[in-house]
């Protein structure tokens, strides 16, 4: 079967691109995913994936040339032996309707009866109009003929033993099946992709990540082994996760919180009646659902599979909650629609069954923003790493009085450092900005937040 | 009981194997402590194997050569055959062998005792030295490498002159008028091929239905007709069943499979009926070390055996008893003793049989791709059609390549005729990389030589060989 590769949508605000480089040649077999140009874009020179693999019947692009998205690059074929004369289609105008998926498959049209989209195998890729949750990427199994020893080299074997890869498993794109070291490393890379946890899915990621043997420490001195709990490994894997797939950003801001901590003083004493506890983070998960509301992609999750942003209309805040066995996330649901009150005495409730390990899963479940407050400790800042599938966490650190210059004198003020770490394939720079200000903002003068909700 | 010398590695055997793996752990910064019962490394490769016996078939190819230079118009005399000078040549370059292994082991501050060693425990051994004594040596880690020895028949009772393994066989005391070789392998041809061209009239029995068994059928074939004339005669499906030193020669009973016997009396007997892996003096018992029923040490991948603080390489731990196998297996348990991650994976073990013509093969036999059901594609160039081998009069060679259908890789390559010994090599690097026949065929291969061969036999894969002609089937 014939598929036409499409120039892929490589980002937001990136319509085109000039070729600086095309990484392929006629009659080489390809494996999906695997760079075929690299692309010079206003902001950057991208490699641009294969969206199918297979054999290069065609090439359509040349250096130099600018070429937009939705424009074909490539055609490749999937069979051993194609007439070439059929992958000699002629260039579409990129006016016609944009390809859903960006391998247009080339079926002869003699039945029309049977559905072609039944008919035709599967294409390596999920089709971008597949609903509910798409299956990760999935890097194409060996498929050698034969049982005989791995067609690499020496050289190439001991590299995939060094970096822990398994070299039955490389799928070799060189003649007569051969992996190649660039082989090897792609596939290490796509190990790392491969243990994405299913989107749909919130809580623990199963699949783990990449390891690497690690020298006998032994040799130089005493050690201690201790079994990792289930917590431990649970973090491990999501964290790893998302510290390899999320692209992250983290912003710093203060905010004056010299007004707000006399209230919190003030009104204390109430809320500890309703046995709970007017702290910072109660105020924070208060005002946040205002902010998510106003920046709707900070309550967001990410579908690279489907290319789409899902934005969430519920306002699950998670709580980052430090235990005896580890870090827990508990989620407190709607918060958009709980007072301060209902909130304080809540979040003082699920802290305390994380510590008396009461916590279900369910209760972790479901979160759409996450504050981690780590003022009781100390620090002046820190990058807290996004819960993936969510986009965006906001740290807490210890609150100080600081002179503040106001009104031409300095004053001292009581200053809180917040920190904002966020998915950038979702959130811009200038966006992540505004949003930490405006939280500042609403620490400094709530009323307004309120005025604005 | 003396306090016990201390090491970080111990290493028992100082053949190929031992010795490699011993230099390579002290280049790696291990502190190395190597033990063998002669002088100096080199085991029975160096001292009773591969290079004296090559030294020995060296004489004899120019024996041979000098015999056929009259098909050029070259007439030599008979040759006088001075075996004093023959065996002290032969031991020269044993001595020098051996004498520079024995440097690179001083260079290398590797601690050489010579000795005979077993264990006590895991990292004990108890080591009765050659001058005399016993010392204890504690080691963190020990690779065997003890090798083996050749296979005894069980009708050989008494010890007697005539009767030699290849050990003595090589030490060519006499040359006897007849010799009989029980054995059609690899090292009764080799010798017998020595003793032939000495003069001796040379009659070998095999049990199998052909002369080595196990290699392919049409690579054995080419051997065997060149055989067949320096040889008296060569019995196949043979058994020898009894044999004894009478005082005047070894009279020995040949039985066919088909139930026919033959009485008959050769002034020497060479039993070459394959080698036994010397696991059984080394103590193994007070180790984790499991042994097979054959005797070999079982181990992993990386050569570990049960017992995760000794290795084990070489003969002793199972066929193809190789002496390169041997030092490849060296390496990587070195490697892996310090800290490395290497494995013994090889794609393609080569094989060679130093008789004339040579026989060799690397990687996948089609022997082995029949009996496992592997499909392949296979190509034989005769060197009828090679200039080379027309120049050097030795048209009796085949070249061979069994590829994967398909993808055309290189699975396998077989070589008989002049050199096939050297030819291999190549082989064994197309099949290490992964080659395909068509990047063996576009590789420049130099004219006129015999590996031009291995090129044309990859043409013919594509069906269009330059001197080599077939119809195309259609």
């Amino acid at each position: 079967m014939v598929k036409e590769c499409r120039l892929p949508e490589l980002g937001e605000n990136i319509e085109k691109g000039t070729v600086t480089k095309v990484l392929i040649r006629e009659g080489d077999v390809i494996a999906a995913d695997q760079p075929i140009l690299e692309l010079e874009t206003d902001k950057a020179i991208l490699e641009v994936p294969a969206p199918a693999g297979g054999k290069v019947i065609s090439i359509h692009v040349q250096e130099g040339q600018k070429v937009a998205v939705g424009e074909l690059v490539a055609v490749v074929s999937d069979e051993t032996k194609v007439e070439p004369s059929a992958a000699a289609t002629p260039q579409k105008p990129i006016e016609e309707t944009r390809p859903t998926s960006l391998i247009e498959e080339k079926t002869p049209r003699i039945q029309e009866q049977p559905s072609e989209k039944e008919a035709a195998p599967q294409p390596l890729r999920p089709a971008a109009s597949a609903p509910t949750p798409a299956p990760p990427v999935i890097p194409p199994k060996v498929s050698r003929k034969g049982t005989g020893p791995v067609p690499a080299a020496p050289s190439v074997r001991r590299l995939a033993r060094e970096i822990g890869v398994d070299i039955n498993e490389v799928p070799g794109t060189g003649p007569g099946g051969r992996i190649t070291e660039e082989d090897v490393k792609s596939y290490a890379r796509q190990l790392n992709v491969d243990a994405a946890p299913i989107v749909a899915v919130s809580a623990a990621p199963s699949t783990k990540p990449v390891t690497v043997a690690l020298p006998d420490f032994a040799r130089w001195g005493e050690i201690e082994q201790v079994e990792m709990s289930g917590v431990r490994k649970r973090t491990a894997e999501a964290m790893s996760y998302a510290w390899t797939n999320v692209p992250h950003v983290t912003q710093f801001d203060k905010a004056d919180i010299t007004e707000i901590e006399k209230l919190r003083k003030s009104y204390g004493k109430q809320v500890e009646q309703a046995g709970g506890k007017l702290t910072l983070t109660a105020v924070l998960i208060k005002l946040l659902p205002a902010a998510l509301k106003k920046f709707p992609r900070f309550n967001s999750s990410v579908d690279m599979a489907n290319e789409t942003l899902i934005l969430k209309k519920y306002y699950h805040i998670g709580v980052a909650v430090d235990t005896d066995r580890g870090l827990l996330v508990p989620v407190i649901r709607d918060c958009d629609k709980k007072s301060l009150m209902q909130i304080s005495v809540e979040l003082s409730q699920v802290a305390e069954r994380a510590r008396s390990r009461k916590t279900t899963l369910e209760e972790m479940q479901g979160g759409t923003f996450t504050v981690t407050n780590l003022g009781g400790i100390g620090g002046s800042a820190f990058t807290p790493i996004v819960r993936f599938p969510e986009v965006a966490i906001l740290g807490v650190s210890r609150a100080s009085m600081e002179m503040v210059y106001r009104d031409g004198e300095f004053v001292p003020r009581l200053m809180v450092p917040l920190s904002l770490s966020y998915d950038h394939r979702v959130i811009d720079g200038a966006d992540g900005a505004r949003f930490l200000r405006w939280i500042c903002e609403a620490l400094e003068q709530p009323f307004l937040a309120l005025l604005e909700n | 009981m003396s306090e016990p010398k201390k090491t970080q590695l111990a290493v028992i055997g100082a053949g190929p194997g031992g010795y490699a793996a011993a230099f390579h752990a002290a280049d790696l910064g291990l502190k190395v402590t190597l033990i063998d019962l002669d002088a100096n490394p080199g085991g029975v490769c160096l001292y009773r194997g591969c290079i004296p016996s090559k030294a020995l078939l060296h004489c004899a190819k120019v024996l041979t050569d000098a015999r056929e230079a009259k098909h050029w118009g070259i007439y030599f005399n008979e040759p006088t055959i001075d075996l004093f000078k023959m065996r002290a040549s032969k031991d020269e370059v044993v001595a020098h062998m051996t004498g520079g292994l024995g440097q690179l082991v001083r260079a290398r501050k590797i601690d050489f005792i010579r000795g005979r060693a077993s264990f006590e425990e895991s990292n004990t051994l108890r080591i009765t030295k050659e001058e005399g004594g016993e010392e204890y040596l504690t080691c963190e880690h020990a690779i065997l490498a003890a090798g083996s020895r050749p296979a005894t028949l069980p009708q050989v009772l008494t010890e007697s002159p005539r009767i030699m393994n290849s050990t003595a066989a090589l030490q060519i005391e006499s040359i006897p008028k007849t010799l009989l070789v029980v054995g059609g392998g690899y090292i009764g041809l080799e010798l017998g091929s020595v003793y032939a061209a000495l003069g001796s009239k040379v009659t070998v029995v095999e049990l199998a239905p052909q002369l080595l068994p196990g290699a392919d059928a049409d690579l054995v074939e080419v051997l065997a007709k060149r055989m067949q004339s320096i040889f008296h005669e060569i019995l196949l499906q043979t058994r020898m069943t009894t044999l004894e030193d009478d005082g005047e020669g070894v009279k020995v009973v040949l039985e066919s499979t088909d139930g026919s016997k033959r009485i008959e009396r050769f002034d020497k007997v060479l039993v070459s009926i394959g080698r036994k892996p010397n696991s059984s003096g080394l103590n193994l018992h007070a180790t984790k070390v499991q042994v097979d029923e054959k005797g070999f040490v079982k181990v992993d991948e990386q050569r570990r055996t049960d017992d995760s603080f000794i290795f084990a390489i070489g003969d002793i731990v199972g066929e193809p008893m190789l002496a390169h196998k041997a030092s490849h297996e060296g390496r990587v348990a070195a490697e892996v003793i310090a800290g490395g991650k290497a494995v013994f994976d090889p794609q393609a073990i080569p094989a060679v049989v130093f008789t004339d013509p040579e026989l060799a093969w690397t990687g996948l036999t089609e022997n082995q791709a029949r009996k496992s059901g592997i499909p392949v594609e296979v190509a034989k160039f005769p060197w009828t059609a090679s200039g080379r081998a027309s120049t050097l009069h030795r048209t009796d060679g085949l070249t061979k390549i069994l590829s994967e259908p398909g993808t055309g890789r290189i699975l396998g390559v077989g070589i008989v005729g002049a050199g096939a010994g050297e030819l291999i090599a190549q082989g064994t690097l197309a099949i290490e990389m992964g080659a395909t026949a068509e990047d063996v065929q576009l590789t420049i291969h130099p004219h006129p030589t015999l590996s031009e061969t291995v090129m044309e036999t990859a043409e013919l894969i594509f069906g269009h060989g330059t001197h080599v002609f077939k119809p195309t089937k259609k």
